[in-house]
């Protein structure tokens, strides 16, 4: 299913963009120099928006587990193993 | 009296876990006591994979940090290592690990001197490697000692808090290995993962709410600075994200990506590594600030904020049972330690013919011994050693490791590296961080802004800050790292590239999986 869509150079390079967008988006600096508004009402916005930004890359990371994962290197250990064995 | 105890009650436990338990599922080989027979199961990789990544920095320095720099501190070290870590330990974590499975490869090093063939290169690499690893031990200690002088209220002195702490990871890592340490991490991770909900809670309640302590820091000009970034600089900010790049050159992580049993077990750890990053970091940075708002905390505290606030506000039960928590990590040094003694043992004693010479039970004595002997040098430099937790570990570990990484980067994913290029890479991280080290002993830290200390015209070059030094309003790190890359891609273009078949064994997998034929 990830490969039905875009062809594979297309979704390299749109996840590679994402990475680097996410990057981008940890240099806050329009956030740089102020307080409100708090989120959940007492945490300042400033450190409000990393925390919501840590789970935004938790979001990330299962997207790039999901479309990225280095199955050929999974295989190629696996049939290393069943070869040894 | 009662927190001492519950301490004391931790330090049993996790010496019973590192030494005693699992004890039936040890071998005696090499690969056993240094790699846990690369046997280690999915959420045990996960938790004592991350319990490794975080010392006494994640908890007494974080918040020791916040307490003088405000809520910036969140962003520089753990919404960066958010999203940095995870895409190398998914990227590059996996890819080592499959050469370790395939070719038996222990320690980073042999990779390199396989991949590029060289050898007294690799030495080298070695040498760099253990130097740098070695203030990161050191952080152990000392946060050792911290903690159970501000636990006990002054009762057990530093030193002997320092001497306990390093005796208790050192039994468990000589007599349990990797296996030992591994549980002995998760146990820990559990606990102080736990560490900052109740931490939180009940401190917020002491407190009568965090809303009413906000609003009496935002009220006061002094304080409310800490809760925006207004003071601190935004290239400093940005400078930061580079180190967490060191995760994956510290030796400890990339050694310990080689114990997984499957290399399905990084998709947990990489999803789930954000998540465990939030919880610990974000509760120590918020009551780190808020200790502004406390009269009763000195002005002048550094690492130990947090436990004061718990002596302030939870009950001596409690506290016990949160300083427990915070010993937790407290003592990853466990994992430095072992990785120096795996280092060792492969990187120099077998491949100079001491195993083949005096056999595999010989090396891993070797290794037990070195265990002893690092930790001792530990003890005594953290006994001697003035300057605050997180300024000895951003200063020359991360600094040094992050500059490291275009060194894994091209041995597993640029086929035109050369061990030339990885020799001139390293020579480059050798000289910056000595050069780091003479200047901020011989320019005394700047008071208030940063000094100017080499200037072109109107740009500053080089300047002196209160903690550290900046090279065109940069942390050191970003030209150490960046020059890194490129003395490995120049150096690397201009020499002769290891034969083919070398080449050809590093790569038949890709970044991003092509789609099934």
């Amino acid at each position: 299913m990830p490969y039905g869509i875009l062809p594979y150079s297309m979704k390299r390079l749109l996840l590679i963009a994402l990475v680097l967008a996410f990057y981008v988006l940890h240099q806050d600096w329009w956030l740089w120099r102020t307080t409100t508004p708090l989120g959940l009402g007492f945490l300042p916005v400033g450190l409000f928006y990393h925390a919501v930004y840590t789970l935004g890359c938790a979001a990330l990371m299962g997207l790039l587990v999901w479309l990225a994962w280095p199955k050929e290197l999974e295989r190629a250990t696996l049939d290393e193993e069943s070869a040894s064995k | 009296m009662i927190t001492t105890l519950f301490v004391a009650l931790y330090l049993i436990t996790v010496l019973y876990i590192g030494i005693f338990a699992f004890r039936g599922k040890r071998g005696s080989g090499a690969e056993d006591f240094f790699l846990a027979g690369r046997s280690l199961g999915g959420t045990v990789f996960l938790f004592s994979l991350f319990g490794t990544h975080m010392t006494a920095f994640a908890i007494l320095g974080s918040s020791g940090h916040a307490f003088r720099n405000g809520i910036v501190t969140y962003g520089l070290m753990a919404s960066s290592s958010a999203i940095i870590v995870p895409v190398l330990l998914l990227f590059v974590g996996t890819k080592m690990w499959a050469l370790g499975k395939q070719y038996g490869f222990m320690t980073p090093v042999q990779i390199f001197r396989d991949r590029w063939e060289c050898g007294h290169i690799g030495t080298l690499i070695f040498v760099l490697q253990a130097v740098l690893l070695v203030p990161y031990i050191i952080i152990g200690v000392k946060g050792g000692g911290t903690t159970l002088q501000a636990i006990s209220g002054g009762v057990v002195p530093f030193w002997l808090g320092g001497f306990v702490v390093a005796l208790v990871v050192m039994s468990y890592v000589f007599f349990g290995g990797m296996r030992g340490t591994a549980w002995v991490n998760v146990f820990q991770t559990v606990l102080f993962l736990t560490f900052g909900t109740v931490a939180v809670t009940v401190i917020g309640a002491g407190m009568g709410g965090f809303e009413a302590a906000i609003q009496k820091m935002m009220a006061a000009p002094q304080t409310a600075a800490l809760l925006t970034r207004e003071r601190f600089p935004e290239l400093v900010f940005l400078s930061y994200t580079f180190m967490p790049l060191s995760a994956i050159a510290f030796p400890h992580i990339s050694i310990f990506c080689l114990t997984a049993k499957k290399m399905s077990h990084f998709k947990r750890t990489v999803i789930f590594y954000p998540l465990c990053l939030l919880i610990i970091w974000l509760p120590c940075v918020f009551l780190g600030v808020l200790a502004n708002s406390v009269p009763e905390i000195p002005k002048d505290t550094r690492d130990d904020v947090l436990l004061l606030l718990l002596n302030q506000y939870s009950p001596a039960w409690l506290a016990g049972i949160l300083g427990a928590g915070i010993m937790a990590a407290v003592m990853a040094s466990d994992s430095q330690i072992l990785a120096l003694s795996t280092m060792f043992t492969e990187d120099v004693f077998t491949y100079y013919g001491g195993k083949s010479k005096f056999g595999e039970k010989v090396q891993v004595q070797t290794g037990r011994v070195f265990i002893v002997l690092v930790t001792a040098v530990a003890y005594i430099i953290a006994l001697r050693s003035p300057a605050s937790i997180f300024d000895i570990a951003s200063q020359y570990a991360f600094a040094g490791f992050a500059a490291l990484v275009p060194l894994n980067i091209a041995a597993l994913f640029w086929k035109g590296s050369t061990k030339w290029g990885a020799f001139a890479s390293t020579v480059w991280v050798a000289l910056c961080v000595v050069s780091m080290a003479v200047f901020q002993a011989i320019v005394p830290p700047a008071v208030g802004p940063p000094q100017p200390f080499v200037t072109i015209g109107e740009m500053v070059l080089i300047a002196r800050t209160a903690t550290g030094t900046t090279v065109l309003g940069l942390l050191p790190v970003v030209p150490m790292t960046l020059l890194s890359a490129l003395w490995m891609f120049v150096v690397s273009s201009l020499t002769a590239k290891p034969s083919a078949s070398t080449v050809a064994r590093y790569f038949t997998g890709s970044m991003v999986s092509r789609p099934p034929t």
